[in-house]
């Protein structure tokens, strides 16, 4: 198999003493789609943080292309991060630029290109998304599923290799999200991006993916194919598909707590 | 011991603050190149211009009242003690001197303390819960460069230029107190005054405002680029923020106030 474009290896994080992510390894290949799944707060956030650079880990590299972005130079992570676009969950567009300008914000800064140049780049990166009539608009005036596309076409302006989404369906309806989802596949097919997205939609996630990872309390219980996953018998993972949930109160701790609260605890013994 | 390591604690954690600001500041000087119009990157002088306006246009107001406000009172207090001393003309050395070494350059850094210190803070910590400033670095873009260097650049220009205003209006109102009380004309006072100050009491006052620039611009940003979390660590940055710079400005003043004391004793 060929050399994985990004790879994580015993990836430790600790904050404040608490572990959030344990040791993780995963492999992820040119030009696949990659699911990140896990609940909330198992750590998937945390993990793609670091495989985006944003972070040091207590433990452990991430390599994407090879380099290891925590021990190289100023230049190699440079280089990396023009070849990675990130679409943020919050979509985080600048507010005080329009949507075209935030479009073509990192292909002003990195690139020399002429201005008409970079006009019709950001109008392509725009239609792309299907924004192509909002460009004049202001990141306000955006309803939540076109902020996420405008976060897109800007993480897709400078053509890069590898797409980081978090969350992308997060806080739509299943008519945008779905639309998202077409999106993502569109840009698999049509620029070999190797994407990798992180989620909590199950639908979403069969959807679109080559390959799943699930994260739980820190470590990844499963990797692999979506067949291999829907098959695997882990506890979590069968409560995950079947959408199970955990029992909401830990009844003994909580009924002593109740009655401490109450003053009841004199009155029982 | 639980004293000593409270004390150890707060030190270690004061030095640290003022590492992160001395890179910071570092940072800032190093891409500050790249803000400047014709040899920097294209478009960045134009948000140095921005925030020029509106730390130094939109701020001139505020500061010419404030200053014409603080030199009569310094008129009208130096004014009624002098006075039971027959020495009134006085007045014109205290509003020339005090205005020009110590109040010109103070009051112009507690007002822009005020009203742009914590809007630094506040922009850039929205940027910080918004995820924009995350948004820059993933796209190879330093927000240093990109953010803070143009403020800096503008708080250089803008500051001293105020605080030459501050104290044109000071001392315009020492004028005023004169002519109301002695009908000194306003050139028989501006002749008087500029007898008494020296170039070094001006040169002084700006080199302060310069240091007073530096430090509301490197502390109103690190206050907005350390906020996690959401609207109410926003706005507790912008407290802290002006806080902590106000403070470190008198810091600063007491300081460098006590350098030109020790320098020019003669």
């Amino acid at each position: 198999m060929a050399e994985p474009i990004i790879s994580v290896e015993g990836l430790t994080v600790e904050y404040e003493g608490k572990r959030v992510l344990d040791s993780v390894s995963l492999e992820i290949q040119r030009g696949e789609v990659m699911v990140l799944l896990g609940g909330s707060g198992s750590g998937k956030t945390t993990m793609l943080r670091h495989i985006i650079g944003l972070e040091r880990p207590t433990a452990g590299t991430v390599r994407v292309r090879g380099v290891d972005i925590n021990g190289c130079s100023a230049e190699e992570l440079k280089a990396i991060r023009c070849a990675m676009g990130v679409a943020f969950q919050e979509a985080a567009l600048f507010n005080s630029l329009s949507v075209e300008d935030n479009i073509n914000f990192p292909i002003r800064e990195l690139t020399t290109l002429a201005d008409p140049v970079i006009e019709i780049m950001t109008y392509m990166k725009l239609a792309a998304v299907g924004l192509a009539e909002s460009g004049n608009l202001m990141p306000q005036e955006l309803s939540g599923g076109m902020k996420k596309r405008a976060a897109v076409a800007r993480a897709t302006a400078l053509d890069p290799e590898i797409l980081v989404f978090d969350e992308p369906s997060a806080g739509l309806d299943p008519i945008v999200a779905a639309g998202l989802d077409e999106l993502i596949l569109f840009l698999k097919k049509a620029f070999q991006m190797t994407i990798l997205v992180v989620t909590h939609e199950l639908a979403s996630a069969f959807r679109i993916a080559d390959r799943l990872a699930m994260l739980y309390r820190g470590s990844l219980i499963a990797v692999g194919t979506k067949d291999a996953f829907q098959a695997d018998p882990h506890p979590r993972i069968r409560q995950f598909l079947d959408r199970q949930p955990d029992p909401i109160t830990q009844s003994a701790a909580v009924q002593t707590r109740i009655r401490e609260l109450a003053g009841l605890t004199g009155a029982k013994t | 011991m639980n004293m000593l390591e409270a004390i150890g604690d707060g030190v270690i954690q004061g030095l640290s603050y003022l590492g992160g600001l001395v890179m910071q500041f570092w940072s800032e000087l190093r891409a500050s190149p790249r803000v400047l119009p014709v040899v920097g990157k294209r478009g960045r002088w134009k948000t140095a211009m921005r925030q020029m306006v509106a730390i130094g246009v939109d701020g001139l107001p505020l500061i010419a009242i404030m200053s014409v406000c603080a030199g009569f009172i310094l008129a009208m207090q130096s004014g009624s003690e002098l006075r039971r001393f027959g020495a009134l003309q006085y007045v014109m050395d205290v509003v020339g001197i005090g205005f020009t070494r110590e109040i010109g350059p103070l009051l112009t850094a507690l007002i822009v303390c005020g009203r742009s210190g914590s809007a630094f803070s506040a922009e850039i910590g929205t940027m910080m819960v918004t995820s924009e400033i995350d948004a820059m670095k993933t796209m190879a873009i330093d927000p240093i460069e990109l953010v803070l260097t143009p403020k800096y650049v503008a708080a250089m220009i803008t500051i001293p230029c105020l605080t030459i205003m501050s104290n044109t209006f000071g001392i315009l109102a020492g004028a005023v107190f004169m002519y109301i009380t002695t009908k000194i004309s306003l050139s028989m006072y501006l002749r008087y005054v500029f007898n008494s100050i020296e170039l070094h009491d001006v040169l002084t006052g700006l080199l302060k405002s310069l240091i007073f620039a530096t430090i509301i611009v490197n502390v109103g940003c690190m206050e907005g680029l350390r906020v996690r979390g959401g609207a109410d660590a926003v706005g507790r940055s912008a407290t802290s923020g002006v806080v902590r710079s106000t403070y470190l400005v008198i810091l600063a003043d007491a300081f460098f106030t006590a350098i030109f004391y020790l320098v020019h004793k003669d």
